[in-house]
């Protein structure tokens, strides 16, 4: 197993709910409630010291029970380490808390997330959509419910018949 | 109304003498402007509210997603082949730098090992990528600040490289010459004699570049000392590329994940000390340097060889074989049109691209198509920056902290 992998097993007896090492990227799934305290040891930790922040992002699994899932990569300018950190969360209850404390470009990264695939984030700053306009009621593009030719007035259009040949 | 203010002076307009009303009222508050949707210097569709204290930045809060085309949800509709063609059009001044980090991470994802030779020509294309795209951001970001001539000397170098490119590929801009696997076709005698005299033509121009600026005074005190960033906060907010390292922090992925032909090249690279606009200039013109440099010795170094992986069920067949041979033309049809059966997981894969960290998170679930596909481009990261590196500063020096970044709103809204 990844020592970094190892090392948060050792320091997270419950929490934790899966370590994965995969082409070499190494990947934590985390409890939801546990997700802050985690990302605090990798922030913080010596061992760990995750001091960039790559991307966040999520991703959408409509058949399971625990719908969305929030997807974190972080990177250590001095360890030349990087993991990915990942939590699961439902449709009823999509929140889940902001990391902005501890890396502030998660800002617009976690409005991405939130403007993409409308999962909200406790603590965030400023939760407004960032890409898509801010009076946009369609819902959220990046869900795999949202049809990709888009949704709302555009449902209105003549969709001309097929020309014969 | 008076104001409590001890900067505040206001007449009071007696009634008895309304004409005293035409008398000036002099009171400060803030103003909210707003810089954009349309403004030149924005290398796009941008807009920025600034709240503004005179002429100082109080706070500025940008507004994207004027260019939003929705390309993460076309991703997920298309073959993994046929995304490449769209990853031309995220940072569109680089395209060859955009299909390199895709296909990477498609590489990645397949565990799929690219030719030598393929190799070298994939890093020298990218360098000249890297030098285009650091000629066009001198060129935009002088003129930003309102220095024209070197704009047109930038232009100029830049011109004989896009005819290079034109002959490789095709295409000036929109090149989609990186396949999954390899590279769509190798590079002539001619274009490698071209290249040749480019690389001995280039390096004097740089210094008449740095001339024009660097004894500039109104440029240089448009830059010098202007946004800085601490490099704690640079990391913090995840900036990557030149303007990371104008902070001081060596962070480049072609040292820390050496990738390509790069392990085999030796080339340094150029850190700043104080994190400021010229820093970030200085690095940018020390890499075009450097840049000529590794195209040097790949050119050296580079052996006879395949140009393309040999696995038939990802890779595409030779081009000639299409024409002529019908089960090649199957198998490419086939590729492009269902694509190939992709290992199950999830990969992140980021490259150095001349802006910062170009990044794609891919995840799998078999099949033909990418389940999701995240794009970390290095725009998007440095917008977020923005309010911070911008407070305090006069508002025109806005318009240099969007050259500063290089900022390219095609990558950034995607």
């Amino acid at each position: 197993m990844h020592p970094l992998l190892q090392r948060i097993q050792q320091t997270f007896s419950v929490g934790v709910t899966g370590l994965a090492e995969w082409r070499g990227d190494v990947a934590v799934t985390v409890s939801r409630d546990k997700l802050h305290e985690v990302a605090q040891f990798l922030r913080n930790d010596p061992g760990m010291d995750f001091d960039y922040i790559v991307h966040v992002s999520s991703v959408d699994w409509p058949d399971d029970e625990e719908r969305f899932e929030v997807v974190w990569e972080f990177y250590s300018i001095r360890k030349r380490h990087r993991i990915r950190l990942k939590t699961r969360v439902p449709e009823s209850d999509c929140v889940v808390d902001s990391l902005t404390d501890l890396w502030k470009g998660a800002d617009f990264m976690e409005r991405e997330v939130f403007d993409m695939m409308g999962i909200r984030f406790r603590n965030h700053p400023d939760l407004r959509r960032i890409l898509m306009p801010d009076d946009y009621t369609e819902g959220y593009p990046l869900r795999k419910d949202f049809p990709l030719r888009g949704k709302g007035w555009r449902d209105t259009f003549d969709f001309l018949d097929e020309v014969p040949r | 109304m008076a104001f409590e203010d001890q900067r505040t002076t206001v007449y009071k307009i007696d009634p008895e003498h309304p004409e005293s009303e035409s008398l000036p009222t002099l009171r400060t508050e803030e103003l909210l402007l707003n810089l954009g949707p349309q403004h030149p210097s924005t290398h796009g569709v941008l807009k920025v509210i600034l709240e503004l204290e005179g002429e100082r930045l109080v706070k500025s809060t940008p507004v994207m997603g004027y260019l939003h085309r929705g390309v993460e949800k076309l991703a997920e509709d298309g073959t993994y082949h046929q995304f490449i063609p769209h990853t031309d059009r995220l940072d569109y001044v680089c395209a060859m730098y955009n299909n390199f980090a895709y296909c990477r991470a498609v590489e990645k994802l397949l565990n799929l090992q690219v030719p030598e030779r393929a190799e070298y020509l994939r890093t020298i294309v990218a360098e000249v990528q890297r030098i285009i795209g650091h000629q066009f951001w001198l060129g935009a970001q002088a003129l930003d600040i309102g220095a024209m001539t070197v704009f047109f000397y930038c232009f100029r170098d830049r011109e004989i490289l896009l005819d290079w490119f034109d002959e490789l590929c095709g295409a000036r801009l929109t090149t989609t010459w990186y396949r999954i696997g390899g590279v769509e076709r190798d590079l002539t005698p001619s274009l490698i004699d071209k290249l040749k005299q480019f690389l001995d033509y280039f390096p004097p121009k740089i210094d008449e570049y740095q001339v024009f600026l660097e004894k500039n005074r109104i440029w240089l005190g448009r830059t010098k000392g202007i946004a800085v960033i601490s490099a704690e906060d640079a990391v913090n907010f995840g900036l990557s590329g030149p303007v990371l390292r104008g902070s001081g922090v060596d962070y480049d992925l072609r040292k820390y994940e050496p990738y390509s032909a790069y392990p085999k090249c030796e080339f340094s690279v150029p850190v700043g000390k104080n994190g400021d606009t010229y820093d970030r200039y200085w690095i940018r013109v020390m890499e075009l340097y450097e840049s000529v440099k590794i195209i040097r010795q790949c050119l050296e170094q580079m052996q006879e060889g395949p140009i393309m992986a040999d696995v038939p069920s990802v890779t595409l067949p030779p081009k000639e074989r299409v024409f002529t041979n019908l089960e090649s033309m199957i198998q490419q049809f086939k590729l492009f049109s269902q694509g190939f059966d992709a290992p199950p997981g999830e990969i992140y894969c980021g490259t150095e691209a001349h802006k910062g960290e170009l990044g794609f998170y891919i995840v799998s679930t078999g099949g033909g198509k990418p389940y999701r596909l995240k794009i970390r481009a290095p725009s998007f990261v440095h917008m977020g920056a923005f309010d911070h590196m911008a407070r305090g500063y006069m508002i025109s020096d806005a318009c240099t902290i969007f050259g500063t970044y290089d900022v390219v709103m095609g990558e950034c809204d995607r």
